[in-house]
């Protein structure tokens, strides 16, 4: 089975004040078939968390280890780690100018799979594909992100990632700035990813609301760049009702 | 073969014209260098009239000395003739091949009236070559002019383009700049009716220590002509050098005019430059529309960052973000055949500078 493993993670970036640590220790054991939530305030470190799981060059992991079934994910470069099996639905999807979507999409398959998709049936996995996330099929000839909505943006994330298949999801704050229809269309396609079996799933999420549609087996409240508290789905009930404001209370009384 | 005389002087670098260019490598064409070398101009067969001409009776207007220099020195001249109401076809292709040493060149493109056409230059080879390139676009008529620089690595390419867009006539030019080591590409338009459109694209691609010069320069003396210009360039390495400059002018009569130029470049590396200097003289408060924009930036992580996190390798990653780069100014060709053909040609340039290779699943 599939399993994520992030043992004492601490992450650094370098700012014009000098080294700044983001990431304070993290412990997140992650297997197929979990769905992990990872709530927080904003600033506490979550994208840090997602950017470097993906292996963002921004951030220096200064010590502690992430490893996808064993093997050291640290080592691998960013396209090497999407090989591998993950992949991460950004919180801001970048526009790629001149890049039309059906091209990226076609150029990430041949990449992950390492052979071209045939023309035939990847033309109607796109098309299926594309229709259960209610996008319009001139989508596909729009370049990449460019003059998106928000929601745009989002469903082509989770388009992304039905197609690549990967082994281990993170979703950064993907239910951001959904209507409700968008919201529960995206949820749909998380849940038939999930449906596929040995799926590892790492939700990160400002709000409560997408889990209601995305059932969480675990739920982990980040704050300040560690995780502080770890619980099953009635921990989101309660943080839904108290908000953060216990933990910062608590950061405020140890300091 | 004599030195001709002209009433161009000797440029020192301190001109306007001249401040960017390296002069010291310009073997002499600039200066009183003989044209003793030689390059090679043929063309495929066409349905079009392509022949070589006394230059007697050819009206032409040099812009500088290089200009001058090679028109006093070709004794004919490869001229190329769009019949009246040609309703287009296949492209007329001709090939400027240099052989070495300093050669001169002239190729003349009259489109006759409500004809259509496209005209593919490709220049290739060695050598140093002063090459004049003077369009007459007809009343009414469609030219597309395309002209690609595709020289060996230390060739030397001096040229002028001159376009004159007759009444209600369209040209589009697109020049695609990727070899030689230094080139430099004066084009100037005018508009001998009213009219006239004129659109003025470019894509290049200048490598270490290349130095690639265009100035454009379009005057509206004409009322309701438009002019457009939109060049993009990508630079890589130690002493990669652009220049763009767009000038235009709008005459006191040339209302209703619409113009609009744009510059934008695409650094990909440490030590290359790119100098650009749009300039707009109205003279008349009287038009549809005027603007330019100009910005040079860098290769953004981020974009590179999204696409590998898709498991795109760096080196696809980066002809993708390129090629996207340039994307909207080779579309604006308006031929896909011709599109397909420039991007093939910038992808090997890409490749050639270790900048990205292809992968099997890259399409247009
Ligand atoms: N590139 C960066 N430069 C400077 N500070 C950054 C950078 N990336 C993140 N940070 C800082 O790190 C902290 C955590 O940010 P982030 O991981 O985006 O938090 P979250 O996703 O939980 O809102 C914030 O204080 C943020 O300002
Ligand atoms: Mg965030």
């Amino acid at each position: 089975m599939t399993e994520l493993d992030i043992r004492d993670l601490r992450v650094s970036i370098d700012t014009d004040g000098g080294e700044r640590e983001i990431l304070r220790g993290v412990n997140l054991t992650i297997k197929g078939n979990e769905t992990h939530a990872v709530m927080g305030p904003n600033g506490s470190g979550k994208s840090t968390l997602a950017y470097v799981i993906a292996g963002h060059p921004k951030y220096r992991v200064t010590s502690g280890s992430i490893t996808l079934d064993g093997a050291d994910l640290l080592a691998l470069s960013v396209d090497a780690r999407a090989r591998a099996g993950v992949f991460l639905a950004m919180q801001y999807p970048v526009e790629v100018p001149g890049v039309s979507v059906s091209n990226f999409l076609r150029t990430s398959v041949t990449a992950i799979r390492g052979e071209a998709p045939k023309l035939r049936t990847w033309t109607k996995d796109v098309k299926e594909a594309m229709n259960e996330l209610s996008m319009d099929p001139s989508f596909a000839e729009r370049n990449v992100n460019e003059g998106f909505s928000g929601g745009e943006k989002k469903r082509h994330e989770i388009l992304q990632m039905e197609l690549l298949n990967p082994a281990i999801a993170v979703l950064d704050e993907t239910d951001s700035g959904l209507d409700v229809d968008a919201l529960k269309v995206v949820s749909d396609g998380v849940n038939r990813f999930r449906a596929r079996g040995d799926k590892g799933v790492l939700l990160i999420t400002h709000y409560t609301r997408i889990l209601k549609y995305v059932r969480p087996d675990f739920v982990h409240v980040f704050f300040d760049g560690e995780i502080v508290e770890s619980g099953g789905p009635e921990l989101a009930d309660v943080l839904e009702s108290e908000g953060y404001e216990r933990y910062v209370n608590k950061a405020a009384n140890l300091s | 073969m004599t030195i001709t005389h002209t009433e161009f002087a000797v440029p020192t670098g301190r001109e306007e014209p001249w401040r960017f260019t390296p002069l010291a490598r310009l073997r002499g064409l600039e200066g009183d260098s003989e044209f003793t070398g030689q390059v090679g101009i043929d063309w495929d067969p066409t349905d079009c009239r392509v022949e070589r001409v006394s230059c007697d009776g050819v009206r032409y207007e040099p812009v500088d000395r290089v200009s001058s220099r090679a028109w006093a020195d070709v004794s004919e001249v490869v001229q190329v003739t769009i019949p009246r109401e040609r309703a287009g076809g296949p492209s007329v292709n001709l090939r400027v091949k240099g052989l070495g040493g300093v050669a001169s060149g002239h190729i003349r493109i009259v489109a006759e009236p409500f004809s259509s056409a496209t005209v593919v230059l490709t220049h290739t080879g060695a050598g140093a070559f002063a090459g004049n390139v003077d369009v007459e676009v007809g009343d009414g008529a469609s030219l597309t002019v395309v002209s690609q620089q595709l020289w060996d690595a230390d060739a030397l390419h001096l040229g002028h383009h001159h376009v004159s867009v007759g009444r209600d006539a369209r040209y589009r030019s697109a020049v695609v700049t990727l070899g030689g080591d230094v080139v430099r590409l004066v084009s100037t338009v005018d508009y001998s009716g009213p009219g006239g459109d004129a659109e003025m694209l470019g894509v290049f691609l200048v490598g270490p220590g290349q130095h690639v010069e265009h100035r454009l320069l379009a005057t509206h003396t004409q009322p309701h002509c438009r002019s457009y210009v939109a060049y993009k360039g990508a630079l890589d390495g130690e002493g990669a050098h652009s220049v763009w400059i767009g000038d235009v002018i709008v005459r006191p009569n040339a209302i209703g005019t619409d113009t609009y130029e744009l510059n934008r470049n695409l650094i990909l590396s440490e030590g290359a430059r790119a100098d650009s200097v749009p300039n707009l003289e109205l003279e008349t408060g009287e038009i549809t529309g005027a603007g330019h924009a100009s910005a040079t930036g860098r290769f953004d992580d981020d974009q590179l960052f999204y696409l590998q996190s898709r498991g795109i390798p760096m080196d696809v990653a980066r002809i993708l973000v390129v090629r996207g780069f340039f994307a909207d100014v080779v579309q604006r060709v308006g031929d896909p055949d011709l599109e397909a053909a420039v991007l093939f040609s910038v992808d090997a340039r890409l490749e050639s500078l270790g900048l990205g290779r292809l992968g099997e699943a890259i399409e247009s």
